[in-house]
Parts: structure tokens; sequence; C-alpha cells
């Protein structure tokens, strides 16, 4: 029987039924928009195309595609026509050459394939002077920048030499009033004798000397000191205690270069090692390397130097009783050490320069060399600033420029484009068109130093050559030819070095020789002493907050601001990238109401502030820095570049404005503005939270006295209720292999020789083809170095505090509160680098998960990684305890997205053929270079011969300066890898894990005294 | 390719008889007691490098020579031309001068007996070329289609046989059946079977073995249709230069790596670039006129066209001797295309494995086209690693390390994989 029950879907229905019945005809009670998307009906009625033809179509031309594709390309090979004596396709040659920019010198070796430079390697040849920092190391790409010019400009449009030598040399014989030459320091004796020629022709024509970043003071004291137009020149491998005020020696202070001898005595050698005191207000590099760092603010810095000099000098000064304290603690370990102890200072003033050179001269410090003083800096900050007034009362009738953008770089830029209109003849020698240039009537475009001839004195004495490793990619003509041009000697200007040096260089020696080696030293004078007169210091306390400006480490002077490596290499101490900003203590920042947090996808946000100082206002996002002194802030230059820049390098904000009379030093006023500023950082925590087993620390007393169980413990578990240690079998989840046969790398890292400067990482860049994911995507931590420095500083006042203060903790609240502490850093941390890259573990867990066994292990203990076999799973990032793998989010290059050097023809000259570009959804990882590796084998094969100890190299390890970075095989016992496996410091990273890796840290060892 | 070499020899015999009998007169004529086959054999190791007979190269054509010197002048001149040009002797400085002053090598090794066979070889006039030429062609045909009619006859005789057979049977059969209808005999009638067909549609246990089949076949057959996708063995494509290994490396015996010299050191094995090819070519310009009539024969291919070609890329005007420095590339089409994330060193293979040439190229030497031999798979490369033994004797990087291995695997050979040759990391990073 049915049911006459009638059921109803709404009161409605059953109230007033015809509004459900409309909807029942209608059941989209709006029309769907169809004609939006099926415009002309009509059209569309008539069409002949029904559905399933559509389908039909479809499925015709994917079977037609699929089968097309199947077909290969056909890809033409072009030999040469005429090939090249020196050239083999495959082959790497090696060019020595020196780099002078007039910010970063230093002799180096340039790696060739097929005739393109690829890579810039150390040369390691006695002799050599100035190290490759990470600039340096990026240089190479800087070549290959696609906004260079390609032929010389006048009036901006493109010209030719003809037309341009031709139109210059009548208009500039028609010049009234002066020539002035405003160039970089060249430290060249040919270009400095070639300059002095011209003056010679040209009555009217005088030559200003420009450093972006000025030493003018220091230059001035050295040269009434000792004579000699140029900087002190320091060996810091002979000190034994290192004092530095306000100078960041490790990083670019006085033109840098000074890590290598620096770390030499860092390293513990029969229980010494060097102490270093650090007096300073931003945290620098050589703060963060420091035993005893003292923040305080550049007028305190003042104090404490004229206190020491007070002291070592024993003339009566007066300063501050905390001041003084200080300045006597370090004045008696100075005079305790003697001949041993060094002080510097960057200090900006020309007293307090001649105060360091006093103490070190009472001291006898065998640190200075002034046989043989820097040469690599001379310009004048107050002859520059004379030429804007000449050029401003139109007394200047052509200007030109070489090697220098001081529209960009001068505090004051108004003055000098008002002066540079005023004058008749503008040339600028430059290789993009970059804020002076274009602003010169003339731009006579010059090459890259890879590009170009050149020698280079930077030391007095150790003189460099730098020559050509590639034809001239574009149009372009070195500033000296162009000059000779001027001249009218009929000369190129590898020619006249050539004579240059054989008269009165090379004293008989080879040319050649001097070529191939990329250095030549004579010296032949003594130790100079020094004439000192009394000094006196004046020192204003400053109103508001005291700013520092700084130079990074990635960016320099912000020559190469178009260079996408150094973008993206992150700030060792910050560890943001693509930015510049305020840095400023937490006391500070709580006053003005200055946030730092991190948002919820775990990128930095951080306030803006608008800085001012005498009139001129920038507005700058800020960043909160542990051990920035209360009362400083600290800003980058080198950043806001906006003219012959890539749109995406038009990062940061350009801090020259306030470089007022070129010191670094200037009396500011900050205030809080609207806004938040998205940092691209890439280490997010701070702290180690008390977790010593990461970065193992010990004192110099400990180490020297006490055994190794005491400072560097193996990790044990427990096994049947006992303590074992982890590297016990029994222990292990794993059967061991037979690892002594054949070779078997291994990567050493000494914590105590690693500044974190940075260099390895560029190198890597350059030697793997690690792509550049910009700013956006670093933000979300999806950076691809392969190679990452992590810096930590304490929370307690030092790391053994912070270990101290976990252990203490007991009960839940304890571990609650005070682990929550534990994240925020001290406000005057002890800062520790890491460098961290696949530690190639025996007993690797990434091996384990892949699904497709594309990730394995090889015999000779690097753990490969098949990229064509990859899936993506991801897994293995997963699984890593190091979280060194890095997943390829997107292709990087060939598009347009991440429009970088890989994104053009000519930035993609610099991939290394030798290894694999990825493609996306590939995860990637250190390779411990195996194509390094397998070369240095081959060779030794193909010459039939035992590979030779300390032959085997990888890109971080060739880069390093301070020999941190130790790369060997350890089945040869005569390696230095072998023999530091051995050694009492040797420790695992997160041994306790049982990967076993096959990447070593030596525990770092500090020089503190207790209090 | 037996055929072809058995045409080879023909022609070869051809033209040797050809020769020998348009030239038997001239040798008489032209100097009695001189021996142009010694002459022959002086002028190819001594002469050949500059000069030729009928055409101007480093030096002039010879052919004439005499006409145009005194025998005694070439005495002089072939012993030690310098002295002649420095005693100032016209004719021979008129020579020096318009040779761009290139000066002749001396051969004072030379007796004036010597010399007068290069003479006699050099004077014997250019041979007809119709004569070497068509000679060989006409009679290569001939027997080419005489083979062809022999089977045509075999194959219609043998079809004639068989049909005459069959009409045999039909006509016995048929003879037959009229016998029976007379004699009145019953012929069994066949009963009317169930198709096969149907039979086999209703039996569901066939059906479905056979579909079972039918998929696994089409499963096999689409595997490897697929994993032929991306190898190229056999690609043979047209190059813009028709350069024929057949004949540098084959025929005239030239070692692989005197081009590809690059293998010894590199990673490539390198594409000469068109200086190794003039090394040679500078002084040959024409092919052999056998060389030259074979390649027209067998392969199409004016082989003097395609030197042609390499003089227009490299600028070489043959007849001036000189370079007009323009210069134009020659875009080979690459044929063996690794792909870029393996990594694979052709010096390793060669200089330290001691691996021919023709075990990855195959009989490059017999290759008149070059074409890709092996397949260039992982698995090809792999299979070979573990078959090879690694070359260890006389190479000292291998000592401790073969010895450890040795020990290990208790083997006294090793191959490529038991020394780590299989390992991902090694060809690919």
């Amino acid at each position: 029987m049915s049911s006459n029950k009638k059921y109803w879907s709404s009161v409605e229905e059953l109230k007033d039924s015809s509004m459900v019945e409309a909807l029942k005809q209608n059941e989209f009670s709006e029309a769907l928009p169809v004609e939006g998307f099926l415009e002309d009906k009509e059209a569309l009625d008539d069409s002949s195309t029904t559905r399933r033809d559509f389908l039909k179509y479809v499925g015709f031309s994917t079977a037609a595609a699929t089968l097309a594709a199947c077909e290969g390309p056909v890809v033409k090979s072009i030999p040469y026509v005429v090939q090249p004596e020196q050239i083999v396709p495959g082959v790497a040659n090696y060019y020595a050459t020196t780099i002078a920019d007039g910010f970063d010198f230093a002799n180096v070796l340039v790696k060739t394939r097929e005739g393109r430079p690829i890579k810039i390697e150390s040369n390691r040849l006695a002799g050599v002077s100035g190290d490759a920092n990470a600039r340096v190391h990026a240089s190479v790409l800087s070549m290959y920048d696609s906004n260079r010019l390609k032929a010389p400009q006048i009036d901006g449009k493109v010209s030719n030499w003809l037309t341009f030598d031709r139109e210059l040399s009548t208009n500039l014989s028609k010049v009234s009033g002066k020539t002035v030459l405003l160039t970089q320091t060249f430290a060249s004796p040919s270009t400095d004798k070639l300059i002095k020629e011209f003056l010679a022709k040209n009555p009217n024509a005088s030559h200003v000397v420009y450093d972006t970043v000025s030493n003018s003071e220091a230059v001035a004291a050295y040269q009434e000191v000792y004579g000699v137009r140029g900087l002190g020149n320091y060996d810091f491998s002979k000190a034994s205690i290192i004092v530095a005020i306000g100078a960041d020696f490790i990083g670019d202070w006085q033109g840098g270069g000074y890590e290598s001898g620096y770390a030499k005595g860092r390293v513990p050698v029969d229980g010494k090692m060097s102490r270093h005191i650090q007096v300073e207000s931003n945290m620098t590099l050589s703060g963060a390397n420091a035993d005893q760092r003292i923040p305080v603010t550049p007028s305190v810095q003042k104090e404490i130097l004229l206190g020491i000099y007070g002291f070592v000098t024993k003339t009566s000064v007066n300063i501050s009783s905390a001041s003084s304290k200080v300045a006597s603690g370090i004045a008696k370990e100075l005079v305790a050490s003697g001949s041993a102890g060094v002080l510097i200072t960057g200090i900006q003033d020309k007293a307090a320069q001649i105060m360091a050179l006093a103490i070190n001269s009472a001291l006898g410090s065998k640190v200075l060399n002034t046989a043989s003083p820097k040469l690599t800096s001379v310009g004048d900050a107050a002859q520059v600033a004379s030429l804007i007034k000449e050029m401003n009362a139109g007394e200047v009738g052509a200007i030109m420029i070489a090697g220098v953008n001081p529209v960009y770089s001068l505090p004051n830029t108004a003055a000098f484009v008002s002066g540079l209109k005023k004058v008749g003849v503008t040339v600028s020698f430059a290789s993009t068109a970059n804020e002076t240039a274009s602003l010169c009537k003339y731009v006579a475009t010059t090459p890259h130093y890879l590009e170009a001839w050149g020698d280079t004195e930077i030391n007095k004495g150790n003189y460099g050559l730098t020559q050509p490793t590639i034809r001239p990619l574009f149009d372009t003509r070195q500033f000296q030819d162009t000059l000779l041009q001027l001249l009218g000697a009929n000369v190129a200007y590898d020619q006249y070095i050539k004579e240059n040096w054989s008269t009165s260089i090379l004293n008989g020696k080879s040319f050649n020789q001097a070529l191939h080696d990329g250095v030549f030293v004579s010296h032949n004078s003594s130790n100079t002493a020094g004439d000192f007169t009394s000094q006196s210091l004046t020192i204003s306390k400053p109103s508001g907050l005291e700013l520092t400006l700084y130079t990074k480490t990635s960016m320099g002077d912000g020559q190469q601001a178009n260079n996408p490596w150094l973008q993206e290499l992150p700030d060792p101490l910050t560890r943001t990238s693509w930015d510049n900003y305020l840095t400023m203590s937490k006391a500070d920042a709580e006053e003005l109401g200055i946030e730092n947090h991190n948002v919820a996808n775990g990128g930095l946000n951080g306030s803006y502030a608008n800085v001012t100082v005498a009139g001129a206002t920038l507005n700058v996002p800020v960043l909160i820095q542990p051990g920035q002194a209360k009362g400083s802030v600290g800003l980058a230059l080198g950043y806001g570049r906006t003219q012959g820049v890539n749109k995406e390098m038009q990062v940061g904000i350009n801090a020259f404005g306030l470089y007022k009379n070129q010191n670094s030093v200037q009396s500011v006023k900050v205030e809080k503005a609207s806004g938040e500023h998205e940092f691209a950082c890439v280490q997010l925590q701070r702290t180690l939270m008390g977790r010593g087993d990461i970065i193992k620390e010990t004192t110099l007393e400990i180490f020297n006295t006490k055994d190794k169980s005491k400072f560097n413990p193996v990790p044990v578990v427990s096994l049947d209720h006992q303590e074992t240690p982890i590297t016990s079998p029994e222990v292990d989840l794993w059967d061991e292999f037979d690892r002594t046969v054949g070779h078997h790398f291994n990567l050493s890292i000494d914590l105590n020789a690693c500044t974190g400067c940075g260099a390895c990482v560029v190198a890597c860049h350059a030697e793997n083809n690690v792509p550049v994911v910009g700013k956006s995507e670093i933000r979300r931590s999806r950076d691809m170095h392969w190679l990452r420095i992590d810096r930590y500083y304490s929370s307690e006042e030092t790391f053994e505090g912070d270990n101290e203060k976990k252990d203490n903790f007991s009960g839940l609240g304890d571990s609650l509160s005070g682990f929550g502490e534990m994240e925020q850093p001290s406000d005057n941390p002890q800062v520790a680098f890491q460098p961290v890259m696949c530690q190639h573990c025996n007993h690797a867990p990434c091996e384990t998960v892949c699904p497709v066994a594309a990730t394995s292990h090889g015999r000779q203990g690097q753990n490969h990684m098949a990229y064509n076999r990859c899936v993506g799973t991801r897994y293995c990032a997963n699984n890593c305890p190091y979280k060194v793998r890095r997943f390829n989010w997107f292709l990087y290059n060939g598009n347009d997205e991440f429009d970088y050097h890989m994104n053009n023809d000519l930035g993609r000259m610099v991939v290394n053929p030798d290894v694999t570009v990825r493609s996306r959804g590939v995860m990637e990882k250190c390779s411990m270079c195996m194509q390094m590796t397998q070369k240095t084998i081959l060779d030794a094969k193909r010459d039939g011969r035992p590979v030779n100890t300390g032959e085997f190299a990888t890109a971080c390890s060739n880069a390093c300066n301070t020999g941190a970075i130790k790369f060997g095989d350890i089945n040869d016992k005569d390696s230095s890898v072998a023999k530091s496996l051995e050694g009492d410091r040797m420790y695992h990273l997160l041994e306790s894990v049982g990967t076993k890796p096959n990447v070593q840290y030596q525990v770092k060892v500090r020089n503190t005294k207790e209090a | 390719m037996k055929k072809v070499t058995h045409r080879n020899s023909i022609s070869r015999l051809f033209l040797a008889i050809a020769f020998l009998l348009t030239f038997s007169s001239a040798i008489t004529a032209v100097q009695a007691q001189a021996d142009p086959g010694k002459g022959k054999e002086l002028f190819n190791s001594l002469c050949a490098a500059c000069h030729k007979r009928y055409k101007k190269a480093t030096g002039p054509a010879l052919y004439g020579v005499t006409d145009r010197h005194s025998t005694e002048w070439l005495y002089k001149w072939v012993k030690n031309s310098a002295a002649l040009i420095a005693s100032g002797d016209a004719e021979a400085v008129a020579i020096y001068e318009e040779y761009n002053k290139t000066a002749m090598n001396a051969f004072p090794q030379l007796s004036n007996a010597d010399i007068d066979d290069i003479l006699a070889y050099v004077m014997e006039p250019k041979a007809e070329k119709p004569v070497v030429a068509g000679g060989p062609a006409v009679s290569g045909s001939g027997s080419d289609s005489s083979s062809g009619i022999e089977n045509n006859l075999v194959l219609g005789l043998l079809a004639l046989v068989l049909v005459v057979l069959v009409s045999v049977l039909f006509l016995v059969n048929k003879t037959l059946r009229s016998f029976a209808a007379q004699n009145n005999v019953e012929l069994p009638v066949s009963e009317k079977r169930r198709p096969l067909w149907k039979a086999f549609v209703e039996n569901q246990f066939l059906i479905l073995v056979s579909a079972v089949f039918l998929l696994l076949m089409s499963a096999y057959f689409a595997y490897g249709y697929l994993m032929q996708v991306g190898v190229d063995q056999g690609y043979e494509p047209v190059q813009p230069i028709h350069y024929s290994h057949r004949i540098h490396a084959g025929t005239n015996k030239i070692e692989c790596k005197y081009c590809h010299s690059s293998a010894r050191v590199s990673k490539h094995s390198g594409i000469p670039s068109l200086n190794v090819c003039m090394n040679c070519h500078k002084s040959i310009s024409e092919v052999a006129e056998t060389t030259q009539s074979e390649g027209l024969n067998e392969y199409g291919v004016d082989y003097n066209k395609e030197i042609k070609k390499l003089y227009k890329a490299t600028g070489w005007n043959p007849d001036t001797q000189s370079y007009s420095g323009e210069t134009e590339p020659v875009k080979w089409v690459r044929i063996h295309n690794l792909p870029d994330f393996a990594y694979f060193n052709h010096s390793q293979h060669v200089m330290v494995a001691g691996v021919a040439c023709q075990k990855c190229h195959g009989p490059v030497e017999e290759m008149e086209v070059m074409y890709q031999y092996s397949p260039l798979t992982m698995g090809w490369c792999i299979n070979c690693h573990r078959e090879t033994n690694v070359k260890v004797e006389g190479n000292e990087y291998y000592d401790k390390i073969h010895e450890q291995l040795s020990k290990k695997y208790g083997v006294n050979k090793l191959t490529a994989a038991q020394m780590g040759g299989l390992e991902c990391g090694k060809c690919h990073y």
C-alpha cells in the first residue's frame, strides 16, 4: 500500500506553492553568465563544430604533438676554422691577473673554458697580496652583465671610436679653464706614469683621486708619520694580541685583505693563539670573531683610544672613568705582549690615526710593516670637495671621470650635478650607463678588468699584472688607451706597460714570467721609523644617535650592484640579502617603538625609520642587531643604485647621502616612520638555545690543560643501561662498509679560522651553477645556496652561559619560561659562524627514504644526487637533519620570472659546462665538487701516477683564504684531513644522530681571559 | 657489400689494363732507358707534397717540364734550387718570384738517373677520361643485369613446371571423376561442419587466452617502441660537406686522433677545426681518379666538389695557393648527442682505459657517411662497465687500489664496475 503522505521541502511550499513552482521551473534564479564566454550566440548555433568534433580535434592534436615530440631536434656543431693552439674544447686554462677596481685589489687566477672566463680562483703564489673575497669571486659575473654599454656614446647616442676620438680631441683643445681627471685610486705604476705624462703635456690639467669609501684621514696620518702617501700594512699572523678600535679589518677596513694573516694566528698551535679585542659600535665580522668585544659608540671609542695612547706613551689624558678602566685593561695587555701587540683603528680622524701608529711604534710592534705600505686608497676627500666648488664656480672646462661614480656616491650629489652642468666637456669612463655616465656628454666605454691590461702595486714592492682573459665582448677601450690616444702616442697600453716594467720595475727579470705568475716582488726598502708629534683628540658628545656607515662583504661600495650573486649573498651577521637597513640596538629600538617580528610565513618584517643628518633625511627599514652599541646605529653603503642596473637589482637605500665630508661616523636623529618593511632573511633562529653540541666551544686554557673528553666529548647512548659512545659499532643500526680502499673524501671546517666572510658561498655559486632565486623567494626560505654560513648569537653573555642555563633548568615551568628567554640574543652576545653544506653522511638518512634511488652513496664518501632520476618527492629534504638539500621550486634558467643572469645569453656564459643546470622539480645539494675530484683523479690516471697529497680540492676549500675549509682524502694518511680526523678538536655535526658525516668540524677555541 | 667489393676489384683491373695499354707507347717515346714506374715511386714520396703532374699546386705542374727547361738545368734545380737562384740564373729567379719566393727543397740524394725516372713519369700525358670512367661502368652494369636475367629465367622455368603440374593434377582428377560417374561409384559427400571461427568465438577459454596474449604482445611492442624514443642509433644525417671516413680512416689509414686530437686530453673528442683538414688538403685538391669515379658511381658524390666546399670555408684559393681571409665555419650536424646530465670523458676512455674508438663508434673506417653505431643509452654504458676490465698495468695510479680491491674481491682482474664505475655520481653531476 502506497502512502498518501505528501512531503514538503519547506514551509513556503505548503503555504504558497506559486513561488516554489516558479523555482521548479527555473532552477537557477539568475541566468548563468554564459554570454560572457559564449558571446555570439547565433554564430555558435550556426557553427557546425559539435562538442564531439571538438574533442576529436583535441585528441588528434595531442596525439600529433606527442608523435612529433618523439623526433629529436637537429643539433649543429660548429668547430673553429682555425683553432687557437692553446684552446682545447673541454680543457680549462688558467691565467693570472689582478683586479683593481678602486675598492677591491687582489691578485687572482682566472679559470677559462673554451675561451670564456668562468671562475675566479685565489692565486696562491708567494708574494701575492690582497685576498679574493666574495666580491672578487663574483666579479666574473659582472663581466657578463647585460647592462654593459656596447660602444662609445656621445650625448647618449651610440657612436664609434673614430668619431669619438675626433670630437673629443677637438673639443678638449678648445677648452678654456682647467681640465680635471677625477679617478679612482689605480695603484698602478704605469697608469700613474701615464697620467703624469698627460699632466705634463696639458699644463692646465690636474688629477684628483677620489675613493668612493674614503680613507683620507688615515692616509694623511700615515703620510705625516712615515712620509709615504699610503696606508699601514699589517701582518696579523705575527700578532699575539690584536686590538681593533672601530676597525673591521676582517671586513673592508682600509681595503681589507687581512683575514688570511689573522686566521693563521687564530688556530691554536702548541697551545698558543692570538687574542683579539674589538672595540666597536656596529656588530662587524671582526667583532664577531673577537675574543672580547666591547660595544661602545664611536665617541667612546675615541676616548678609549685616547686612554690607551695615554697609558702606552705615558702621557696624561682627560677621559671618563669608565673609558679609562677599559683603556687601562687593554693597554696593560698590549704592553705585556710588547712587539707582538698591535692596535688599529678605523676612527676617521687624523689625530686618532697618528695615535694608533704612535702606540704601535711605542710597542715596537712587528705587525706593522712600514717597509711596504698599502697603496690602494690614496684619495683626498678635501680635494674632491674643492673640485666641486671649482666646478660650480665655472673654473673647470673639462672633466674626465674614470673608475668612479660620483653622482651616486657623493653625499652632495646636487652640488656635483649642478657643477657638472657648468663644465664644457664631460667625459665618463664607464662600462655601464651609471648615474654619472648618463649625465656626461661623452661616455668612453671601458672593458671589464678581465678584458683589459693593467698593472698594480697593491703594497709597495708587490707588483701585479692584469691581462685580458677574453677578447673584449663589446666595442670598448680602456681608460689608459684613450689617454694614450689623447696624448697622440702611437702605442697600445699593453706595450706601454711592458716598456715601463722593463725600464723601471723588472730589473732585468722576465716580463713573461711576471705575466705568468701575475705577481712580481721587488722589495728593496726596510722599515722606516716614524716621526711622531704629540697629538690631541677633540671628542664631542653628539646630541642624537651616532651612525656608523659601513660596507657589506657582499655589496662593498656598490660597483657590482647589478651582480645577482652578490645581491643574494646574505650578510654574514644579519643573514639578510637583497637589502640594506639601519642596524639598531634592542634598547634603542624599544625606546623609539621600533619592532622586528616574524610573520606567519616565517618572513621577517621591520619598522621604518627616518634618519636625518644635517638636513638630509632617509627613510630606511630597521633591523634590530644584537651587539649594536646602545646609542649607535649602522647603515650599509653601496645600495640604492638606480641607473645602469636591472630593476630587480635596484634594492635598498643609497646611504651615501649621509656620508657627509666622507666621514663614516655621523650624528643622526632617528624617528620611527610608518609602514613595515619585508626583509629577505635566510636564517630565522638567532640563538643556539644552549645546544652546545652544534657548535662546540672551549677556552684556550681548558684546551691546553684538559683532556679531550672535557671539551669535546663523544655523545653517548644507552646500550643495556651502559653508556656507550655513539661511534661504537654496537649501537649502530647499519653494517659498516670497508672504506679503506681507494679515496675517501673528507671536508674539514675549522671554526677557529672561519671568519664568516662568505667567499666560499659565491665560489660555490660559480662552480656549481647554483641559481639565483630573488628576494621574494628568499623570503619564502627557498634559497638555493648549497653552502650556507649559519650565524648564532649567545643568549647569555657567552655560549658557555647558555649551556649552563639550559642544563640547570628544572621542571616544566623553568623550561617554558627559560627556553623563551633563550630565543633572545644577549645585548653583547658571543657570535659563532658555522659553514654548513651537505655532510655526506656515511649513514645518510636521505638515501634510505628516496623512493626512486636518486640519491645514493659512493664509495669515495660522497653522497650522490642524480638529478635526472629525481622525481621531486622531497622526502630526502625532510629526512635530512642538517637541512642542506635545496628544491628547485621553479625553472630558474631561461625563465622571465627570474630575470637574473641565467635568463640571458650573456649571463649564461658564466655557467660551468661540467655541471648540470638543474631543471624544475628536482632536489639538489652540495656534491663535494664531484666534478673537481673526478678531474683530479683523471689527471693522475692519465699521467700514470698516484694523486699527490693536497691535490684534491673543492670550490669552497679553494676559495677559503683563511684555511678554515680543508678538503682531502683520509685514506692518504699524509693529508691534512686525515690528520685532523684524529685530532682532539674534531667533531661531527649532530653526532648523536649517528649519521657518520664526512664533514669534520674543529672545536672553536676562544682566547678569553676570566675577568 | 660483397657485390660491391667484387665490382671494385673488377673496375681496378680494368683501370690497370687501360693504363697499361694507353701508356705503353708513351713510355718508350719520352726516354727509352728511364723507368716511369720507379719515377712514380720517387715522385709520390718526394715531390707529391708540393707538385702535381697536370695541375699547379704549391709548385708548378710538372707535365711538360722538359719542354720548358733543359734536362741539365733541371738536374741542377732539383739537386739545389737555392744555389741556382743565388747564382742569378734568370730562369730560376723567375720561378722563385712567380711562386711567392717559396724555395723548393734541395734533393742532393737524387742521382741524374733518378731525376730521369721522375721526368719520365711526369711527362706521361694525361689519360683520356672517358676511357677510364666508361670502361668499368659498362662492364659493371653488364655483369649486374646478366645475373638478374639468370635468376628470372630459373624462376620462370620453375613457375612453368608448377603450372604444368597443377594442370596435370586437375586433369587427372577430372578423368577419375568421369570414370567414377561412368562406373556408378558413389563418391563420399563431405558433411557440413561448423566453421572454425564460430567454434573459436563460442569457446570462452580460448577467447580469454588469446585476449591475454594479445594484450601482452601489444604491451611488449609498445614498450619496445617507447624505449627507442630518444635513442638515435643509426642516425645518419646529411652533412654540409660529404666527408668520407672510409677514405680517410679506411683507405688512407689516418689515425683517428690525428684529427680528433682533443680526445687525448679532453672530455670532447672534438670536431677537427678546418686548419687540420688543410694540413693535407692544401696539397690534395683533387682525389685520385679512381676514387672520384668510385664516388660518382657508388655514392653519387663528386669528391672534388666536396673539397671545393672545404676551400670555400677556409677561404683557400688553390690557384694562387693563398688564403683570402674570408672564412665561413662549417655547420656540421651533430650525430652523437649525450644529454647534458650525463658526463662522459673521451680522454678517460681513450687514453687511460685504452678503449679503441671503434668499440663505441663502430667500423668508422668503413663508413662512407658517419652514423651513430651504438645506442648510447645508460644500459649500454653500464653493460660495458660491467664487462670491461680496467687497464691497470703500467699505471701507477692503480697500483694501490688494484692490490686492495683484488684482495677484497679475490680476483686478479677488476672490472670498471668493481672500481666504482656504476656509481650514479661518477657520471651525473
